[in-house]
Parts: structure tokens; sequence; C-alpha cells
């Protein structure tokens, strides 16, 4: 009993860190209809800008933390405004091509100035080790990841339900031609999203750094990862990815765990499942494109 | 080359053969000779060409796309490598044509998964196939030789004729060969009444279903086709290598293959083969010039290739070959 | 800058057009390696460390042997087999390279073996660690290690010391697999017991369920091996998971402990012992200058990949040296056979039956030491072969 929640709470934490990590690809996709899979390029960023922090400035890991979501929003921002703004209506393939060549230039920066191999950010001993409640094993890091991706989720669902913001956005996705007719700025809603998802990756690479490793190629391993929540969790709502993340997370760990022998197969079988079932993602409405 | 009687003007004319394909061709012939020290890469441009000439054929003509198109190219790879290793059937053109067939099986088995759902789903599902059979490879690596790859394979010579060469010439006729009747079969077959529905499909699916044209069945049907396509493209693959190792499935290829159809242009055959001809020439060059850092150059043009556009850069960068794609082609083909 | 660059395109450019026939006009003084790594992918460090390895070993020792220039060509091969086959034929028609040389991984080498056969050219394999490699064609010269060199070591050393009960976590591939075999053959008939075999998929991010599975075993030490570059992210699991503290120790073949990524490791690594043939900390004269040397020159510790690349080259030279500057394939291969020499990680020499590396392994173990961490050995085995070929 006690295995099968210490496996569940391991599963949770990488589901959230999935989300977290895939939850801006799922709003560029879903609003913007752009195929970003720049997305882990951004994550990238996150993750060396606080190693860099902390390993070399002797930043707090905690205070490196936001200073990496900001960072890498700010990145997506001119990003965002310099190139992505111009292909919002280009064919999808072009999109493809066009962020697929940004992640090989991305790589080949990193890689030039970081070097090819590994790298690992030096957590405080706080962070380290695991503790039991009630014989359940519950590692520090990663119940941390669990209280910020929880409090982070819960931000940003308050914010699209509650906010004068958040019902600009709905009103963009459902419609952005009405929506613009009704003075909403689309372009700058789009934007600020946009720098929000890209700074949401970032934060996902400083905290994903430990549980998955961080080198220059960190955005094409990952890609697979990104593009499968979003797809089985539809790309319309929030709490499709979220979901889509928590259940492909408790899946891949307890697969692993229970049948380590097919451990490799479980996740992609689970998502060819899902989109059989559901051709549209979990919670996906209708087909967009 | 006939056309039906029912067919409109346009696409007669789109049918005919024009000099600009008898110039492509004798240039691909010429390269035989010219190129004598690089048979090797002309090789590997050939089956890369027929490759994402099959990914055109359901991209480009039946608007399916996918990410996992390896999944079959492994499928060929691997099972022409086991025909001849374990010499069940040693002449490669049969060989050729089993495994394409066997890619075949696999390709309409998988089909109805794959033409329902949105285009997301679609490359979702296709890239999780190639990434099962890459695991399934690996599992019974009894079978596949697993990570270290297919050992001891030997390749008859064809035809018991042609015994393939240490400079690849035997192998680089062979595959230009293959991909010529292939790409005359494709041909035909994309400007037959069939392939014409495909298109209407591509455009409106359900105006396409509207006019009677039973849309599931030729969606499948031309998903089948391709996986037969990619299937003979892996198996070229290992008999002109002697190769089959797991990354024949690998996510890269796949990605590589959609880059490179993307780079030519999808929708009029012609745009793998030259995307596959591009991409080597480019990733040759930088990676001599460059062998670290060469991903960031292919990056760089990529993103340059969106940014101008595509027609644009073409006309500077490959103006000759477009000239004759232009005037293979008839004044009213609308742009990929 | 910009004038070399042009030139160097235009340099490309003429040997796509014109080929090889213009460059194959050259002066008989010149001795050409091709060599072939993974630059980029997954696998980059590996060749970095040697491409660096092996440019750091031209500046200390020259460019000049035998009378002979020596000229190395740098390919990328992405550890993709056919990329691999491609760029050795080419460089073995087109550019006439005497020698070839790199090999990143395990298919990679076996890709390159027909050629070597064919062309009568030396194939050094510098990185890849499968046992068999060395037969695929007699041209062929390892100077890296094979895994089960560390693996049955390892396991002997169990045995000897007391592990009882191990539980292994091996990468599902053939060197995993590899690793596994040899060392549970040494173990079990020892005496050991092993109580849980798990194989992880080689494209995986955490590894929480496995580790988890591994402390339900109750096992005295668990053997590991993983892929160079996932080594980190294993260690750091392992202490999360409080492995280090409920008494299960690691041991294994030392690619987890590789010495590029050891520091980035903390604290978790500390005390985990493995077999191996190289260690930065190796106590020797000549192994203080080459780390001292490459840390100079590249800003960062040299792994064991970065060693094989250092003894490949210093093989070639040596040959070079020994045939007096006859480059063919036979004179090589038989001036290479029996060598031996003192290297950074200690005495090694070529079995010359075998052609492949026959080296001491190391028993170390993960010591903090001027603040940093190492792999402090303390127990040598002496000239160990190949056990894949003993065997026979």
């Amino acid at each position: 009993m006690t295995t099968l929640l210490t496996i569940l709470f391991d599963g949770v934490a990488y589901g959230m860190l999935l989300f977290v990590l895939s939850c801006g690809l799922a709003v560029t996709l879903g609003l913007m209809n752009f195929v970003n899979l720049a997305h882990g390029a951004f994550a990238m960023a996150g993750g060396y800008i606080c190693a860099v922090l902390v390993n070399q400035s002797g930043v707090p890991f905690f205070v490196a933390l936001p200073m990496a979501f900001i960072a890498s929003a700010l990145i997506g921002l001119v990003i965002e405004q310099t190139l992505y703004k111009h292909l919002y209506h280009r064919n999808p393939l072009d999109q493809v091509l066009f962020t697929i060549g940004l992640v090989f230039m991305a790589v080949t920066v990193v890689d030039y100035i970081m070097g090819s191999s590994q790298i690992f950010i030096h957590l405080p001993a706080m962070l380290e080790g695991q503790f039991n409640i009630f014989g359940i094993g519950v590692g520090r890091y990663r119940l941390m990841i669990i209280v910020i991706c929880g409090l982070l989720t819960l931000g940003i669902q308050l914010t699209l339900a509650n906010t004068r913001f958040g019902s600009r956005l709905r009103a963009a996705v459902d419609d952005p031609r009405a929506a613009s007719g009704l003075g909403i700025n689309v372009p700058q809603v789009f934007a600020l999203t946009f720098a929000f998802g890209s700074g949401l990756a970032g934060l996902g690479g400083a905290l994903g750094a430990e549980i998955l490793g961080l080198d220059p190629y960190f955005p094409l391993k990952f890609m697979i990862y990104f593009l499968i929540v979003v797809t089985v969790g539809g790309s319309q709502t929030i709490t499709g990815p979220f979901l889509a993340s928590l259940l492909l997370g408790v899946a891949d760990v307890a697969g692993k765990y229970y049948v380590p022998k097919l451990g490799a197969f479980v996740i992609y079988t689970v998502m060819i499942v899902i989109l059989i079932w559901r051709p549209n993602g979990l919670f996906g409405r209708v087909a967009q494109r | 080359m006939s056309a039906d009687h029912g067919v409109g003007e346009i696409s007669l004319r789109r049918a005919r053969w024009g000099h600009g394909e008898t110039a492509f061709w004798l240039i691909a012939i010429a390269a035989i000779f010219v190129f004598s020290d690089r048979y090797l890469i002309l090789t590997e441009m050939a089956w890369l060409g027929l490759f994402a000439l099959s990914l055109d054929l359901i991209l480009g003509y039946a608007g399916i796309v996918s990410l996992g198109h390896a999944a079959f190219f492994g499928v060929g790879a691997y099972c022409a490598g086991l025909l001849a290793v374990h010499g069940i059937v040693k002449e490669p053109v049969l060989a050729l044509v089993v495994a394409g067939c066997t890619a075949m099986v696999l390709g309409f088995a998988t089909s109805f998964l794959v033409i329902r759902g949105s285009e997301l789903s679609q490359l979702m599902v296709t890239l999780g196939i190639a990434l099962l059979l890459r695991e399934l490879a690996n599992k019974f690596s009894d079978i596949t030789g697993g990570f270290d790859g297919l050992q001891g394979i030997v390749i008859d010579p064809i035809l018991g004729l042609f015994a393939f060469d240490i400079f690849g010439k035997v192998g680089f006729i062979y595959c230009l060969v293959v991909l010529f009747v292939l790409f005359l079969l494709a041909r035909l077959i994309v400007h037959s009444p069939f392939g014409l529905s495909l298109r209407a499909i591509r455009n409106n699916p359900l105006r396409a279903a509207a006019v009677g044209i039973p849309v599931n069945r030729r969606l499948i049907a031309i998903y089948t086709l391709s996986a037969f396509y990619a299937g003979i493209a892996g198996a070229l693959f290992t008999q002109t290598t002697a190769l089959a190792s797991l990354d024949v499935f690998s996510f890269e290829r796949s990605a590589d293959l959609l880059l490179v159809l993307v780079i030519g242009g999808a929708g009029y055959l012609y745009g793998g083969l030259i995307g596959a001809v591009v991409f080597r020439v480019l990733q040759d060059l930088f990676s001599s010039w460059t062998p670290q850092y060469w991903q960031f150059w292919i990056g760089l043009v990529l993103v340059l290739i969106v940014l101008i556009g595509r027609e644009r850069m073409y006309r500077g960068v490959m103006w000759l070959p477009r000239l004759a794609m232009r005037r293979m082609a008839s004044p009213n083909r609308s742009t990929p | 800058m910009f004038i070399r660059q042009k030139m160097m395109i235009q340099t490309a450019a003429a040997g796509l057009l014109l080929g090889a026939s213009a460059l194959a006009a050259q002066a008989q003084d010149t001795v050409k390696i091709g060599l072939i790594v993974p630059m980029t992918g997954g696998q980059a460090s590996t060749g970095k460390q040697i491409d660096n390895a092996v440019k750091l070993y031209m500046q200390q020792h020259g460019d000049t042997v035998a009378g002979k220039k020596i000229e190395v060509i740098l390919k990328d091969d992405a550890a993709v087999p056919d990329n691999t086959k491609r760029l050795a034929q080419e460089l073995i028609v087109n550019d006439k390279v005497n020698i070839i040389a790199g090999f990143g991984v395990t298919p990679a080498a076996f890709a390159a073996a027909p050629l070597a056969t064919q062309a009568k050219v030396p194939e050094v394999v510098m990185a890849a660690g499968t046992s068999v490699i060395t037969e695929k064609s007699p041209y062929i010269v390892r100077t890296s290690f094979t895994l089960g060199q560390s693996s049955t070591i390892i396991g002997d050393w169990a045995v000897k010391n007391g592990i009882k009960k191990v539980a292994t976590l091996t990468s599902d591939y053939a060197p995993g697999h590899d690793a596994l075999k040899f060392f549970k053959e040494h173990f079990t008939a020892g005496g050991g017991q092993i109580v849980e075999e798990v194989k992880v998929p080689l494209a995986n991010p955490d590894f929480a369920p496995f580790l988890q599975r591994m402390k339900d075993a109750k096992p005295d030490a668990m053997f590991v091996f993983v892929p160079a570059g996932q080594g980190g992210n294993f260690m750091k699991q392992y202490a999360e998971r409080g492995l280090d503290k409920s008494g299960i120790k690691v041991i294994g073949p030392g690619d987890v402990m590789d010495d590029d990524l050891l520091n980035g490791m903390g604290d978790s690594a500390l005390g985990a012992v493995t077999a191996h043939i190289y260690s930065a900390a190796h106590p020797s004269q000549v192994n203080k200058d080459f780390v001292t040397a490459y840390k100079k020159a590249y800003n960062q510790r040299p792994g064991f990949m970065a060693v094989g690349g250092y003894d490949g080259i210093h093989l070639i030279y040596e040959a070079l040296k020994k045939t007096g500057g006859k480059a063919d394939g036979d004179s090589l291969i038989a001036a290479m056979k029996g060598m031996a020499w003192e290297s950074p990680r200690g005495p090694i020499s070529i079995d010359p039956e075998t052609r492949d590396i026959v080296q001491n392994v190391y028993i170390r173990k993960v010591e903090k030491k001027d603040g940093e961490l190492y792999n402090v050995e303390f127990e040598t085995f002496k000239d160990v072969k190949d056990p894949g070929k003993t065997k026979k």
C-alpha cells in the first residue's frame, strides 16, 4: 500500500513537471494555432540561466527560479515580437520548418557556449533526500515541484476564469476576429500569453534539470513528450493538458514500476490508445484546422 | 501516358511529360559520370528522395501528415536485412518487393488509426507507432540484433549479374532505376482519376464525400501505397549500406524527412527529390566545413527559407532547376 | 577570419565538384587520419572529448612523425552508422586517408569494419566498447576498453568484499546487456546472488520507478550501468530516494562515474565503488601532466573517452615511428600489435593476437579531494584482457 502511494507521489510530481514544461506549448497551439516546436528551447534557456546563476554567481536556488522564469519570458517576448508574429498566418508546415530551424540553432549555440556535457544545478541541502510520512517515501525535491506547480496551475486557472485579462484571452481564443472587433488588442494578448508560456517553460526547465537532466539536446529530446501531453490533453483548455500530464506521469511511473519489462512502451501505448479513442485529445472539443 | 477523357484540360496538361522533367532525369543520369567519387551520397539522395516521395503521396496529395514515416522505412530496412541474413530471398530486386509489401501490410493495418483525427493527432499517432516499433526492435534483439544492429548482411548481386562494389556505383544506379520506376508509377497514380479524387479530399473532405468519393477507402489506399514506397526506400537503404540498426526507426529520421519534403515543397512529386538533394548537399557542405556546429547553419537555412519565403529563396539560390521545373509544369500549376 | 571562411567554403565547394581526383595528386609525405566521431546529437560529448584529446596530443608532440606530416580530417557521424559508413568510405576513397579512427558507438565501428578490411586501412577504435568489434576485421585496433574488462572485475571484487545480494539496473541495449552478462557470470560464480534485475529503457527521463524497485529488493548493493551522460541523473535520484542512507551501495563499471560529470553530481556520489580503466585522480606523473594540460586547454576535466582518444593517436604516432613512416595498413597493424606504453591511465598494451587493449582495471571509490570529487583508486587488477575473447 505504502509503495503504491510512493509511486503515485512520484508519478504526480513527474506529471506536474511535464505540465509546467508543456503548458506554454498548449497555449500557443490552442490560442494562436501556432506549431511551436522550439518550445523546448525556452525550457532549456531557463534551465541554463538558472544553472549559471546558481553555480557560477552563487545566487540562491529559490531566487534563481523566478529569475529563470523572467529571463525566458523576456526571450519569448522578444522572439515573438521579432519573428513569430509574422508567421501566425503561415502554413503549419512552414511553422514546423521555422521552429525546427530555431531549435537547431539554439542547440548549437548552447553547445558552443556551455559545452555538450550534461550540467547540474547545485541544490540547497534542504531539498535533498526523502522523508517518510506514514511509511510513504516523500522526496523533498519532488514535493517542492508538486507545491510550486500546483500553485501555478491554480493561479493560471484563477487568472483565466476571474480576471479581465483572462476573459480577453478566452475571447481571443474562441474567435479572434470577433474579439478584436470588440476592441480587444488581440496581438497584445497573444504576445503576453506567449511570453508567459515561455516563462513557464523556462521555470520547468530549471525545475526539471534535476530529474530530466540538462544538456544542449534537451529541446530535441523532450519535444516528443511535450507534444504527447498537448495532443492527449487537447489544446483548448488548461485543465486538459494538466490532467493529461498527471495521467501520463502516473501511468509512466506506475507502468515502469510494476511491469519494468515493458517500461519503454507505456507512454507511447497510452498515447495511441487515447488518441484512437478520442482523436482530438481527452478534453479537446473540435478539431482545429 | 494516357489520360481519361473525363479529366479536365488542366490535369491533362499537367499529366503530360515536360522537357523540364526530361532534363531532371538526364541530370540524374549524368550524375553517374560526373560525380563518380560521390556515389554514396548520391545513393543517399536517391533513397531519401524515394522516401520523401512516399511522404509526398500522403501529405501533398491526400493531406495526411506523418511524423512517423520511419516506421515503414525501418520495417522495409529490417525486412531486407533479415531476408539477406537468413538467405530467404537472396535476389535483391525480389527482396525489395517483399520488403515493400511487408511495409505495405503494416501501412494498411495502421491506416485505420491514422486517417481519423486532427493533424496533430495524426502526427502523434504516427510518431507513436514508429517509436513503439523501435522499442520492439530493441526488445527482440535476438532477431534484430538490437542496438548493435543486424549483423552479417551480405547482399547478392542484382539479378545475379551486378555485384555491389565498394565505390557504390552499382548501388547508385540500382537506386536510381528503382526510384525512376516508382516515380513513374506515382506519377501515373496521382494523375489518374484516383489521384484527382485524393486531391479533392485534401481540399475539402466534406465536399468530396458529398460528390460520392469514398473518402476513407481512398485515404487507406494511398496510405498503404505510401507505406509500400517507404518500405522500398528502407530496403534500398539496407541493400546499399548492408546496415540495419535501430536508428532506422528514429524520430530524427522522420523529422528530417518532413524537413526534406517541406524544403522541396509538397504536392508536385519532384519536391521530395529536390528537397533530398538540397538537404544532403547543405548537410555535407556544412558538416565538412564545421563538423561540430553544422546544425546551426542548417537551422539558419531553414529559418531563412521560411522568412524570405521558399519561392523567393529558390528563385535566387537555384533558379536553374526551378526554371526546368517551371517549364515542366503547366503555367496553371498552383504553387504548393 | 572572413577571408578564411570564404576560402573554406570555396575549398569545400571545389572538393564537392571536382572530387578527389584533384586532391589525389598529393605529396606522399603526409599521413592522413580520418577521425569519425559523433560531434552532434546525444553522443556529442564523446566525440568532443576525443577530438580535444587528439588535438592536445598533436600540440604536445608536433604534427610530424618519422618525416611524415600528420593531417587529421574530422568528420561528424552523429552516431548514426550509415553516416559512419559513408564518411569512412569517402575518406578512404576520396581523401585517401591512411587510417580511420574514432567511432563513438558500437554500430558505427561495425559499419566501418568491412571497409577497413577491403581497403586494408587500420581502424583505430577510440570509444566503442562491445567485445566482438575487434573480430570484425583484421585491421581493427582498440584503445578504449571493453565492458567485459570492468564488469567482470567488479563482479569478482564484490564477491571478495562480502557483498552477497545484488540488484542490477542496466540500460536496455547491447552494452548494458554486455555489462550485466559479464558481471552476473563472475558474481554468481563466486557465490553471489542476484535478487532483482531491471532493464531501463535507453531514452529514460525518470529513474524513480526503477530505483523504487531497487529499494524494495533490499540488496547489499546495486550494480548499475547506464550510458555515459545519464550517470549524473541516476546518482542524483539515487540520493533523492534515500538509497545512500539505506545502506545500498552503488557498484558498477566506471561509466556511471565519468570524470567528465562527476563533479556536477554533488555529494550523493560519495562512496560509490566502480571498476574502471581510468580516473583523473590516477596517481602517476604522466596522468598529472595530462590532466593539467587538458584542463588548461579546455577548462574541463578529461574523462575516459578523452584518454581513449589520446592513446589512440599515440598508438598511431608510435606505429609510424616503428615503420619508419611506412603508412600502408599491413605494416601499421603489424607495428601496432604488441605495442606497450605508459598511458595516463597506467601501463597498457595492444594484445598481438586480438588487437584489443590489455590494461589495468582499478577499483575506485568516490572521495572528496580539495573540494572536488574524484574516483580514488584503491585496488588494481593487473593486465586485464578482454574476457569476451579469452574465453574462446
